[in-house]
């Protein structure tokens, strides 16, 4: 009996071995060869693993990262950033120009372009796209669906809720025969100029819009659905890819656009892949089942460097101590500039960051205009900072001090680290530091935006290439989390947004940049670059502060 | 016994009543909510309230309620705030993935849990015994991303033979008629996707299997050592009948029943959402959907997909109490 038991179960072991054989007999033919089956310097496929799925392809409805860096690839804009940085330049329209009020910018259209589905890219298409946006209605208009038109535009033609804007920056489109576009504003806007450049803003197909019901809205009020098919079976643009197939949760293929009106796409497909957890994104990269991928954990670039190519997007993020001055004693401006000099931010960049942190003076990253390198600086000195606390009249200074759990932000990878030396940099002083702490999402988030927490650590990551982006979205008005009304600070960017001189608004940005460090609202402490990591093999991929990164103009092999 | 099933599916009623309210309390008592999730850095206190508006969460929670029940009678559990997609739809997409992952990992675990369990009660104390108990411990102890880590480092990153990721090969064009990748593949009669499709198993269905194989195994040898020293065994054994004879009818199929008992709730525990396999695996299964959505505090697919799950776990457990009848026909049900 014994003897048979022991049969029964060597035969058992055998099937295992036999069929981890039978595994071992296939390297080198399917996933594992990801990189060897991808072809020489043109053609080929590039597998890249993403973080997630995309929620949708129409530009119009998302926000998220990861859908704006597929849109990119089969959509175009009017606009696009430098390869590289955040400067305007041409795309679908080859130049622009602004009216002498500042209201009708004229767009000049590129021509013999065609969409996917062979209709023409004209002004009436360009039109046909900003009415469509403007004219969203009910869900289309919450910020969750439409964020990039409200933080670039505003308002929609009818405000359905009154939380919406009541006011757009937008006001019309016409079309000037087929090659010009003149967009109407409300009042003066020159930021919304790189705003476009975002993919929220693709010129996608009139036609494919309408027949795939891209604005078919239904369901109840608590349970709305999207039930048109543009977004996630029929996306149409006019760029160097086009969408293939997408199977959620397991691949996303786009082809190349083998009539695209610029240079075409070097690559034959593209595959995104989604893979949620970080560490398995990097072993599917050492396996070879994908050449690359974003967000690459800071801990894991050292160890990368030796097998794989890690390359730096450029700082366009701020990592900053926030205050709120409408929580005493946050209110005196010696209080703030001691806790400026107090924070020894070197020391934490050094300690805590990847190489290529650097230290923030300002709101906004360097490599966007407006920076200005002459601000007022608050270097490290506990000396200065004891000094401040004595002339502020406020004896034994208490402060809360909120950070955030459950998060790994590319400005703040641990935040509870920050919290720590900040904390001994404060105590070290004489500040009682009382500590408070949420859940990144959503308590932390509504606990500082609501203005509840007194002193906290939060950052920014920019979605397009303007400071109005930067210091705009913060101090261009009064808000719960920052506490404070200074009219000079918010005229000066009201300005700054308006101007349509470029270079009278990087003067003004420069002087805002001025003001508010004096101003002392917050701490920025760093600027970081996220990584991207690929396979020896991908050459061309040029890193954008922005994330706009064509893989059109990326090889592999 | 067809009294019994309808018996049982009735009471089904009640608990499912009672699983829909505690699933709609828990998902409200989270903190936050959807508006937050999806605003992040963004969420304005004017945003936030907009979003609760477009989705009806500004309403009162009876009200709420009364039309997510109205919804789930017609099998409709609306649509993901976080992606826009249909809650139903996408269930239908990935509980075959998640069936799969199951059906692997309990394959492992039945196929090395019972022999290794029978064996270790066998041949009680010695080595293979005290080697097989000490496995199972170590099985129960380690974390499933450790383990699933260390099995990808080893069997993908270093020898290269099996990957590390995902269903099937992302450069494998194929249809999926029925969802089950590996049935597909049997039904198109497309070997080079089988195979394929078996290899993306192996280390997700060992790394999940493992609990279920240390709790199979020690269950096994428990129960096989309660038997083997019934007086019907010795009877058997006097009897003249054959080792083998004694094991299969007497033994095992008397040791059957709590090992059977164990297998059903492992394998709905595994349906019920391999969340952390799923998660490093890349297995886009229902485990991933609700991870996801516990972050995004997407109401709809938390209420929709914990609600499934639920009847599946009841399902499953109802199948289990229906095997009895037919292991042990002293178990009648009335």
């Amino acid at each position: 009996m014994r003897d048979r038991s022991v049969r029964t179960l060597l035969a058992a072991l055998a099937v295992v071995a036999l069929v981890a054989a039978a595994c071992g007999k296939d390297k080198g033919t399917d996933s594992t060869t990801g990189a060897t089956d991808t072809g020489g310097a043109s053609g080929g496929t590039l597998v890249f693993g993403a973080s997630a799925d995309p929620v949708s392809l129409d530009g119009a409805y998302v926000s998220d990262g990861e859908s704006l860096r597929v849109i990119d690839q089969i959509f175009e804009t009017l606009v696009t950033t430098k390869r590289g940085g955040t400067d305007p330049v041409p795309s679908l329209a080859k130049s622009w120009s602004a009216s002498a009020d500042g209201l009708a910018w004229t767009f000049d259209l590129q021509s013999g372009v065609k969409f996917h589905d062979g209709t023409a890219f004209d002004a009436a298409a360009v039109c046909t796209n900003f009415d469509r946006w403007y004219n969203f209605k009910g869900l289309q208009q919450s910020p969750s669906v439409s964020y990039y038109w409200s933080t670039v535009f505003g308002g929609f033609k009818t405000q359905d809720n009154s939380d919406v804007p009541a006011e757009s920056l937008y006001k019309s489109c016409q079309a000037e025969g087929a090659t010009k576009a003149v967009i109407n504003l409300t009042k003066p806007s020159s930021s919304f100029i790189a705003g476009l450049a975002v993919p929220a803003f693709s010129i996608a197909s009139p036609k494919a819009l309408k027949d795939y019901e891209a604005d078919k809205i239904s369901g109840t009020e608590d349970s709305p659905a999207f039930d048109g098919t543009f977004g996630t079976q029929h996306p149409v643009g006019t760029g160097p890819f086009k969408f293939d197939s997408w199977n959620v949760g397991d691949k996303l293929t786009i082809v190349k656009n083998a009539d695209y009106w610029g240079t075409k796409a070097k690559l034959d497909k593209v595959i995104f892949r989604p893979i949620a957890d970080g560490p398995a994104r990097r072993q599917a990269l050492e396996s070879g089942e994908i050449q690359g991928y974003d967000n690459v954990d800071p801990g894991d670039i050292d160890s990368l460097k030796s097998g794989f190519q890690i390359l730096e997007r450029p700082a366009f993020n701020v990592g900053y101590v926030g205050f709120n001055q409408a929580k005493p004693p946050l209110d005196n401006i010696k209080i703030r500039q001691a806790i400026a000099h107090a924070l020894n931010r070197p020391a934490l960049l050094k300690a805590k960051y990847p190489a290529g942190a650097e230290v923030a003076k300002e709101f906004e990253p360097p490599q966007l205009f407006g920076y200005n390198p002459a601000v007022t600086e608050y270097a490290y000195d506990p000396t200065m900072a004891k000094k401040l606390i004595a002339e502020s009249g406020v004896t034994k200074p208490t402060i809360e001090f909120w950070y955030p759990t459950g998060v790994s932000r590319p400005y703040m990878p641990e935040p509870e680290a920050n919290f720590q030396a900040f904390k001994a940099d404060l105590e070290a002083v004489g500040f009682t530091v009382v500590p408070k702490s949420a859940p990144w999402r959503p308590d932390y988030n509504q606990t500082v935006n609501s203005g509840g927490a007194q002193v906290y650590l939060l950052g920014w990551t920019g979605d397009f290439g303007d400071p109005d982006n930067f210091v705009g979205t913060f101090f261009q008005a009064k808000s719960p989390s920052w506490g404070f009304d200074n009219p000079e600070i918010f005229s000066k960017l009201d300005a700054a947004e308006k101007e349509t001189d470029q270079a009278k608004r990087t003067q003004l940005y420069k002087d805002a940049n001025k003001l508010i460090s004096d101003f002392v609202p917050g701490v920025p402490y760093v600027h970081t670059k996220p990584a991207l990591a690929f396979a020896k093999s991908v050459k061309g991929y040029v890193p954008s502060p922005v994330s706009l990164e064509p893989f059109s103009i990326v090889t592999v092999g | 016994m067809l009294k019994f099933v309808v018996r049982r599916l009735v009471q089904l009623v009640p608990i499912l009543l009672g699983l829909s309210l505690l699933v709609f309390a828990w998902v409200r008592a989270l903190p936050g909510g959807p508006e937050t999730a999806l605003l992040g850095e963004r969420a304005t206190p004017a945003r936030v309230a907009e979003v609760r508006r477009a989705y009806g969460l500004d309403r009162p929670l009876y009200q709420q309620y009364g039309s997510y029940m109205g919804r789930v009678v017609r099998l409709d559990f609306g649509q993901s705030i976080a992606t826009q997609r249909s809650v139903a739809s996408e269930i239908r997409r990935r509980f075959p993935a998640t069936i799969e992952l199951t059906l692997a990992a309990m394959v492992f675990a039945i196929g090395l849990g019972l022999p290794l369990g029978f064996l270790a009660a066998r041949r009680a104390g010695t080595a293979l015994d005290q080697l097989s108990m000490g496995g199972s411990l170590l099985g129960i102890s380690v974390p499933v991303f450790f383990l699933a880590f260390i099995l990808k480092y080893v069997f993908a990153v270093k020898l290269g033979w099996l990957p590390t990721v995902g269903r099937l090969d992302v450069l494998r064009t194929v249809s999926h008629p029925t969802g089950f990748y590996v049935l597909d593949a049997v039904l198109t009669l497309d070997f080079p996707t089988l195979v394929d499709a078996l290899r993306h198993l192996v280390l997700p269905g060992i790394a999940l299997g493992t609990i279920p194989l240390a709790i199979v195994t020690r269950i096994t040898r428990a129960a096989v050592l309660e038997v083997v020293n019934e007086d019907y065994v010795r009877t058997a054994r006097a009897k003249g009948l054959t080792a083998g004879v004694v094991n299969r009818r007497h033994v095992l199929k008397n040791a059957m029943l709590p090992i059977t008992t164990v297998i059903g709730l492992q394998t709905g525990l595994l349906l019920s959402g391999a969340v952390l396999t799923e998660i490093v695996f890349a297995w886009g299964g229902m485990g991933s959907f609700l991870y996801q959505a516990v972050f995004d505090r997407d109401f709809p697919v938390l209420q929709g997909g914990i609600l499934f799950l639920a009847v599946v776990f009841v399902l499953v457990n109802l199948l289990v109490d229906i095997s009895y009848g037919l292991l042990d026909p002293r178990i009648r049900v009335r």
